[in-house]
């Protein structure tokens, strides 16, 4: 199935969804069956072999309608992106084909409560021990964390960061739903504390030292890179929706579109939504060749694709007038969503730092 | 803005230094470590670079780093790195 039809089939049922706090499962099922989630993922692994331009789109038509949708894609990709760049063979062939089929849905288990923007804070703790790797510690804001079977969790072994796989069904995994947030109320969010629980050695993806710098490295790039097109296609959804409405909408017997303030808005909509297409196309392709770039440029796609969204959503609902208000109003929650959007996955202000260094390369 | 991938080009310890040394000079704008410094260690190289250094060695040298791999005795200065370059590529010391 086209991803551009599945993103209309459901485009009306995302208000609802985002009201009662959950994509419905019949949903996620279609998008596994479709071959959305992990999709990446090489044939041999279970995958489509999707190319990056493929995956990229399939984040904007996902983007456009839902950011819950386009979140489970993320978080999906995130984690099987990490087993699969630095997983064993037999870690790829136990998790991968499970990611792929979405039999096994993924958490992805970095965040706490004092380590958001530095990672290298967590305090979450794995300790060898006879029979195994003994997990302890408080994750928060894990996207479909409701839902989950496996979580990938950032974690210390003696000081150094490691990654290592949870399954939720393990004893001592305990699960609280998060309500109410700003945005991506249909991610079905959860906080997951892990009191003492037992995973075999297996779990542990990498050596340790290279749980945050390359595991949970590898999974930020491969999100920051899916956000970025959920927010070009926010961001051209807002725009539409704009337009429509300015089309259509008379006050007197003016249309809005009849008004210089309101083209101009659209006008600087248009610009904005462009430029963010156009630096999601130029990252996607570095990362198709695997240029070293690629990694910091994807950086600057989110960043800029982040803003467009919040920037053109803001104008939409402004356009919309109350309608735009509304408890139903895609632009609304298009709204909320973006801003979410800025701090997730590398907030502005982690960005800007990145990317100043960056820009101090290009110095003569 | 990277240099040329290297087709033809003979890769030698000293060369795998020097695009090295070249690699850090453009990414940190302090002193560039010396062949031997252990730059993780001094805290030159956030989660983001080491991703890229990664990166830039497999695209520039042509080998492949894989989990088995990932070993700090392979990475932490240039000289290592360059030890590494030459065991995957079985090219003989200069």
């Amino acid at each position: 199935m086209d991803s551009a039809d599945f993103a209309d089939s459901v485009r009306l049922d995302a208000a609802e969804w985002d009201r009662r706090g959950a994509v419905p499962a019949k949903v996620i099922w279609t998008m596994a069956q479709a071959g959305f989630l992990a999709t990446d993922l090489p044939a041999r692994y279970g995958g489509c072999d999707r190319t990056q331009a493929g995956l990229g789109e399939l984040c904007a038509d996902l983007g456009g309608v839902c950011s819950g949708l386009r979140g489970l894609v993320t978080v999906q990709g995130m984690v099987a992106a990490a087993v699969l760049r630095w997983g064993t063979v037999d870690q790829r062939v136990r998790w991968l084909p499970g990611l792929a089929r979405g039999e096994l849905l993924a958490g992805f288990a970095a965040t706490e409560p004092c380590a958001g923007s530095d990672l290298s804070a967590v305090t979450t703790s794995v300790v060898p021990e006879r029979g195994g790797l003994r997990v302890r510690g408080n994750k928060v804001w894990i996207t479909f964390g409701q839902l989950a079977h496996v979580f990938l969790v950032l974690a210390e072994l003696a000081g150094r960061p490691v990654a290592v796989l949870v399954e939720s069904d393990r004893p001592g995994t305990v699960v609280e739903p998060v309500q109410g947030q700003l945005g991506m109320r249909a991610a079905q969010l959860a906080d997951v504390r892990f009191d003492g629980v037992l995973v075999p050695p297996e779990n542990l993806i990498a050596p340790p030292g290279f749980g945050l710098s390359h595991v949970v490295g590898t999974a930020l790039d491969h999100g920051r890179f899916t956000v970025a097109w959920g927010c070009v296609g926010m961001a051209e959804a807002c725009l539409r929706h704009a337009a429509t409405h300015a089309a259509n909408r008379k006050q007197g017997e003016v249309r809005l579109a009849g008004h210089q303030a309101v083209r101009a808005l659209l006008g600087r909509c248009l610009a904005d939504a462009s430029t963010a297409r156009n630096q999601c196309a130029h990252a996607t392709e570095l990362r198709q060749r695997a240029a070293p770039e690629a990694v910091v440029e994807t950086v600057l796609a989110k960043y800029v694709a982040a803003r467009v969204a919040s920037a053109v959503s803001e104008r939409a609902v402004q356009i919309h007038g109350a309608a735009g208000c509304a408890e139903d109003s895609p632009v609304a929650r298009f709204f909320r969503d973006a801003k979410v959007m800025r701090i997730i996955e590398g907030s502005d202000e982690v960005a800007e730092q990145h990317l100043g260094e960056y820009a101090l390369r290009w110095r003569p | 803005m990277a240099g040329q991938r290297p087709s033809e080009v003979e890769i030698t310890v000293d060369k795998v230094v020097e695009d090295l040394r070249v690699f850090f000079s453009q990414a940190l704008t302090g002193n560039v470590p010396g062949p031997d410094e252990d730059y993780f260690a001094q805290g030159l190289v956030n989660s983001l670079l080491a991703l890229e250094l990664v990166a830039h060695v497999e695209w520039r040298f042509g080998v492949s780093v894989e989990v088995e791999d990932l070993d700090l005795d392979n990475f932490r200065t240039m000289n290592r790195i360059a030890e590494f370059v030459r065991k995957k590529r079985s090219v003989p010391l200069p």
